[in-house]
Order: structure tokens, then C-alpha cells, then sequence
């Protein structure tokens, strides 16, 4: 995992969720955060696509469960 | 370098709405991320909720597709702009029951923007996918039942729905034909034109409908970039993510006009935004204005501006330069598309660009926050969205290729549609100036006059002059002898009194045809020819215009046999201008009322003289 990659997106997830940053770990998941609903999960996914120049698979968006398996799947297509 | 996001969360912190503000539009004109959108959004809502006011736009988006990421985009853009959107989105794929189904949440809502974004393939499905196999007589009836749905729904939309309505067309497809799509019978892509034709007759038809050409959108961004066939599989999100900030932005050129967040005037710098090069350096020679690069892309940017000059949109210069080197460029080189007569106001000094922005709004009569303001110089442009916020500033790219793009997205100059005055006022402007120069250059006021070379047509009102005479009963306030306005009606039936009658004068001058620019309405009534209402747009207030028309007036006066011209001053707000008009032209004062004065003038002594240096083309009112 790189560090890069886990700076990026919790900040993405930070702005995308309304959470102050040094709340954001890799076990931010929709069941700790209230509103983590399928539409904010939806923005997540388009928020980290934009923000990276990506498209990412229907399997790596299927992987995202947490903020640490957005950072999993963020650093496989950085590596 | 933006603020960060930190620094911005200090700043509403420490009560600096106005800095946070500023900070905020910074990080986003930086990165108009769908990320920095949601931060934006939330920051602004807690300014708000701390105070700021900014004007609300409701906007209610029914659809057939997935348009919630792109929401937080719109709001960010909008907040930005000065805007609070409040955003609804219909239920899923039920525009058409939302819309036929009277007492559900569109009307509680009560959106100032109704936006109808359907896809081709939800809304004529066969017409994608199935088109191989259809007869010509099937495709004739998916595009008449598809355009019937469209005249059904905005119809209903039309008499249920206050505000605007915004209906995207339909993205044409890729041809299930392949390459013989346009020379066989049933061209596929001429099927979905014929339906976006329709919607475009709907809509012309229709009060406050418009097209968002959706199609023309994909084209610009690229078919294959725009769309994300795996998000519309799993998520019927149709818009790759990169994509979604150019559909909130096109929704913007709209919503910018509908809620009146629109500038009047583009105030531009020279050197390296005009020209390349700096013309006290390089000189006329030196700079940069042909059709070789860099100098195509300076004549490029010259022609989007000359058409917004058409549009209506005034321009004016804003340079720190010599006065003497910069307008020789602009009259005599080669190159340049724009000239003196396209600037309604020049501004070419080594002052403060942001004070030089403010007496340009005042010269110009506009609001400060009417105009926009463009320059290559990012430390310019900073220093003017420091010092006058109010100010809409452009932001270039560095590559000038793409200057001319950014002043034509600029979306404060669209507006909701072009009539024969918004054609018209940016030349009368650059007229006025040049007229005023030339005042200021007169050695005496007479001789302004004469250089001015002023031609002027007094004529009955007929039909073709009524609707502009009613017009200046109802707008002209300053030199207005009495401010009765009159409707068309009310002044068609006060002319066809047999002792009534009405004039109106139109000037032309060396600078250009200023129209009919004044009214007079007289009853010839026995000895006595009243005058009922005498006016003149302030256009031409100074230039001795009113003098020509009451000697046409007193003329008409004394060949239908009175001896007597008298009239009212009624005093206004506004027309303190006019207050001296007749003890200026020998009237005397008879009586007073109310605080207004009778003046009448007596025509045995002698005619009112017409001014020597207006040409003159009469009609008669008894050619009628």
C-alpha cells in the first residue's frame, strides 16, 4: 500500500463524506458514517475516478467496502 | 496557489465570511474536482448557515437517468456565481407521471428552473436498439410517437409549472447500420434529428422553454470520452466522471441569464490579450496580429469578442499603456478586427486597473457587478477580484489558442434570446463616446453641433412609429415635459381625435442613426395649440433636438391658424433636465399649480427659429 495513495483518498473521502480529515481511516465505512448511503457511495466512487483519470472496473468498485479498500484499489492502479 | 483547505476552514472559523469566500472560488476555479465540490458546497452551506445571503435558485431536474453525482458540481458552480441552488430530483424514469400527476412535490416546490434531461435510449429505445429491423413505416412511427410525448409533456409542463423549463435533446446514436446509415432509406441518425427538430419547434412555440442541445455537448467533449458504459450497467450513470462538470456547466449558461447573473459590459486588457507583445516595446510593428501562430490566436479571441459586441455586450478597453502607442495599434494595424468604434469606453493609463474598472461602470451607467473583466496577467486578475469582488473575472489559459474559448463559455454573457436592440446597443455606446470625445475637442458648442452633421426626420405617428412612440411615453423620465404615459391603445385613440396630433423626430449624425428619439403630441384646439406631452430620450438630450422639434411644432401651430403655443411643466424625479425648456425658448409663465407651471408663447411675435446646424427632413400630419 502506499502512502500516496492513502493521502489521496482520504482526502477524496473526507470532502466527499463532510468529515474533517483526521477522521478519515482506513476503517471509514458506511457502517460507522450516518450518511455513507448508495448515493454518497456512488459520488465516492466518480469523486476518486475524476480526481485519479481513471475508469475503474465494475470489480474494483465492487471491492469498495471501507476508505482502506478505496486505498487498496487506488494503489493496484497506481502501482 | 489556492488556499488550502485548512486555511479555509480557519477563515469561517474566525469569522471572515468575505475572505473564505474568495479563498473558496480560488481552490475551486484550481480544481473543479466532483471532491472540491462537496467540500465547496459544505463550507458555503456553513456560511450560510452562518449568515451570508445569497440569492436563491430552485432548480427541480426530472430524468431518466442518474444525475445525483452531478449535483454537488452545479451547487459548487453556482456558489461560486452567488447562487444558493436548491436542487430536487424526480423519481426515477417518472418525468411523465411527475409532470401529468397534478399536486405532488413540483408544485409545493415551485422550481424557478424545471430541467427535463431524458435519454435517446429511454425515451425512443427501438429507435437504438432495434433499428435493423425496423420498415421506414416503424421508424415514422417511433418519431411521431416520440415527438407526441414531447408536445404532451412540456405542453403539461408549460400550463402546470411556473419558472423555466429546460429540455435536453437527444444524443444521436451510433448507427446499428454502420456505414450505410445515410444512404439508405431509413437513416437512422436523420430519424433522431427529426425528433430534436420537433422539440425545437415545441419549445420556440412555447413561453420560456429552451433546448439544451445534448448531442452538441457529447460532440464537443468526444462521444467515446463522455460516455461510461460500465457506470450506466451498474449504477445507470450514463457520464464518465471527468464529464459530469461539462453538463453541470452547460445548465449553468442557462441558469446565469434565468436568475439574472449576467455582465452588460467585457472590459478587456491589451498586451498579450488583444495583441502578443507588448506594443510600448515591440511596437506596431513588433506585436503579434496575423493569421500565422501566435497572432491567429489574438485574432481569434478579436472575433469572439466582435461577436459578442453584436450580441449587445458593450466592450471597453482597460490597458496600462501610453494613450498615443495603444490607439495607434487599435485605429491602423493590420491585423486587428476590433476598432475604436467597437469600445464603448477606453481606459489606457497607468492607473489602478480595479479604480479604472469603476469609472468605467460609472461612464458606461452600469452597475459594477455588470461587468466582466478579462486579462492575461493572472496578477491582474487577482488584484481585481481582490479589490472589486463584484467584478466577474474571466480566467485565461496559458496557451492564447484557448483565450478565445474562454470568453465565449463565459457564461454571464448568455442570454435567453436577441432582439433587434440588444443588436444594436454596444454600436450606439461606441457612438455616444465618439460623440463625446468630439464635444470635448470643440473649440465652442456650436461648433460640436456642426461637426456633429445631425439630420433629422419629423413625421406623423403612423403604425409603423406607434410602438416605438408608446415606448418613449413609458420610459422617458428625464426630459419629459408632463410623464403621461400612454399604452398603444390609449395613444391610438387620443391621435384620431380630428384636433390632435402626434410627432416623432429621428437624428442622425455622423457617428451613426440614433433612431426616433423624440415625441411631441398636440391638440390644435381654435386659437390655442396645447401641448400634451413633449419628450426626448436622453440620448440625444444637449444636441439642440428638441429646439428643431418645437419649430416644427409652432410651424404646424400657425398654418392651422393659432396664435398661441402654450403647455405644462409637471415636475418628476427625474426631469429637472427640462425644467427651463420654455423660458429658454421665449414662453412666459402664466400660471402655476400644484407645482407646476403653464407657459405659453405667443406666435405673433415672431417664429421659433430651427437650429442652423440640423439638417432637416419633414413630413406633415396632413399627409395622413
Amino acid at each position: 500500500m502506499s502512502d500516496e495513495a492513502a493521502k489521496k483518498v482520504i482526502r477524496i473521502a473526507a470532502d466527499v463524506l463532510n468529515l474533517p480529515v483526521e477522521q478519515v481511516t482506513r476503517q471509514t465505512a458506511p457502517t460507522n458514517v450516518e450518511n455513507w448511503d448508495s448515493v454518497l457511495h456512488l459520488n465516492l466512487v466518480l469523486a476518486l475516478e475524476a480526481e485519479l483519470g481513471v475508469q475503474l472496473e465494475p470489480e474494483e468498485v465492487d471491492k469498495i467496502r471501507s476508505v482502506g479498500d478505496a486505498i487498496d484499489v487506488v494503489a493496484a492502479r497506481l502501482n | 496557489m489556492a488556499a488550502t483547505r485548512e486555511e479555509i476552514d480557519r477563515l469561517i472559523a474566525d469569522g471572515a465570511p468575505t475572505g473564505a469566500r474568495a479563498a473558496l472560488a480560488a481552490l475551486w476555479h484550481e480544481q473543479p474536482t466532483p471532491a472540491v465540490a462537496s467540500f465547496v458546497v459544505s463550507r458555503f452551506e456553513r456560511l450560510q448557515a452562518g449568515g451570508m445571503k445569497l440569492q436563491p435558485f430552485k432548480v427541480a431536474i426530472l430524468r431518466s437517468f442518474t444525475v445525483e453525482p452531478i449535483v454537488p458540481l452545479l451547487r459548487a458552480l453556482g456558489f461560486v456565481a452567488g447562487l444558493n441552488l436548491i436542487v430536487r430530483i424526480g423519481e426515477f424514469n417518472a418525468y411523465t407521471q411527475e409532470i401529468l400527476t397534478s399536486g405532488n412535490w413540483l408544485d409545493e416546490f415551485s422550481a424557478n428552473l424545471t430541467i427535463l434531461a431524458v435519454q435517446a435510449r429511454d425515451i425512443v429505445p427501438d429507435l437504438f436498439e432495434r433499428y435493423a429491423d425496423l420498415s421506414q413505416e416503424a421508424v415514422a412511427n417511433h418519431v411521431q410517437q416520440a415527438t407526441d410525448a414531447y408536445r404532451q409533456i412540456l405542453t403539461a409542463a408549460r400550463a402546470r409549472l411556473g419558472g423555466h423549463i429546460l429540455v435536453h435533446s437527444l444524443e444521436l446514436p451510433d448507427t446499428a447500420i454502420g456505414s450505410a446509415d445515410a444512404v439508405v432509406e431509413t437513416r437512422q441518425r436523420e430519424a433522431i434529428q427529426r425528433i430534436n427538430l420537433a422539440i425545437g419547434d415545441i419549445a420556440k412555440s412555447a413561453r420560456d422553454v429552451y433546448v439544451l442541445d445534448y448531442d452538441a455537448l457529447i460532440a464537443e467533449r468526444g462521444r467515446t470520452a463522455w460516455h461510461d458504459e460500465r457506470k450506466w450497467i451498474m449504477a445507470r450513470m450514463p457520464i464518465a466522471a471527468g464529464e459530469m462538470i461539462h453538463l453541470a456547466r452547460q445548465w449553468m449558461r442557462f441558469i446565469h441569464p434565468m436568475s439574472g447573473r449576467i455582465c452588460k459590459a467585457l472590459v478587456v486588457d491589451l498586451d498579450n490579450t488583444l495583441w502578443g507583445g507588448v506594443i510600448g516595446e515591440d511596437g506596431i510593428q513588433g506585436i503579434r496580429l496575423d493569421d500565422s501562430f501566435p497572432g491567429a490566436a489574438f485574432r481569434n479571441v478579436q472575433r469572439e469578442m466582435l461577436s459578442l459586441h453584436r450580441r449587445g455586450i458593450l466592450l471597453a478597453v482597460c490597458s496600462k499603456n501610453n494613450p498615443a502607442d495603444a490607439m495607434e495599434a487599435i485605429q491602423n494595424h493590420p491585423g486587428m478586427i476590433l476598432r475604436p468604434e467597437h469600445f464603448a469606453c477606453l481606459k489606457i493609463n497607468w492607473l489602478d486597473k480595479a479604480e479604472n474598472l469603476r469609472a468605467i461602470a460609472s461612464e458606461l451607467n452600469i452597475g459594477i457587478d455588470s461587468l466582466a473583466f478579462v486579462d492575461d496577467n493572472p496578477v491582474e486578475r487577482e488584484w481585481v477580484r481582490e479589490q472589486a469582488p463584484e467584478v466577474t473575472v474571466i480566467d485565461l489559459p496559458d496557451d492564447p489558442l484557448g483565450f478565445a474559448s474562454a470568453v465565449q463559455k463565459a457564461p454571464v454573457f448568455e442570454r435567453l434570446s436577441l432582439t433587434d436592440e440588444d443588436r444594436s446597443r454596444a454600436a450606439m455606446y461606441a457612438e455616444q463616446r465618439m460623440r463625446l470625445e468630439l464635444s470635448q475637442s470643440a473649440t465652442s458648442v456650436e461648433d460640436f453641433y456642426r461637426s456633429l452633421q445631425m439630420r433629422a426626420a419629423i413625421e406623423p405617428v403612423n403604425d409603423k412609429t406607434l410602438a416605438r412612440a408608446v415606448q418613449l411615453t413609458q420610459k422617458t423620465n428625464q426630459f419629459n415635459l408632463t410623464t403621461r404615459r400612454y399604452t398603444e391603445q390609449q395613444l391610438s385613440a387620443a391621435l384620431s381625435a380630428k384636433v390632435s396630433r402626434g410627432y416623432t423626430i429621428s437624428v442622425r449624425d455622423r457617428f451613426g442613426d440614433n433612431g426616433i428619439v423624440g415625441l411631441a403630441l398636440i391638440c390644435l384646439n381654435g386659437a390655442v395649440c396645447e401641448i400634451d406631452t413633449f419628450l426626448l430620450s436622453c440620448r440625444v438630450i444637449g444636441r439642440t433636438v428638441e429646439t428643431a422639434l418645437l419649430a416644427h411644432l409652432a410651424e404646424e401651430a400657425s398654418r392651422a391658424g393659432a396664435s398661441k403655443v402654450s403647455g405644462w411643466f409637471v415636475p418628476n424625479k427625474k426631469n429637472a433636465p427640462a425644467a427651463d425648456f420654455y423660458s429658454k425658448h421665449g414662453f412666459s409663465l402664466v400660471q402655476e399649480k400644484d407645482g407646476a407651471a403653464r407657459w405659453e408663447l405667443d406666435l405673433g411675435c415672431g417664429q421659433i427659429a430651427w437650429p442652423e446646424w440640423i439638417a432637416c427632413e419633414r413630413g406633415s400630419a396632413d399627409e395622413r
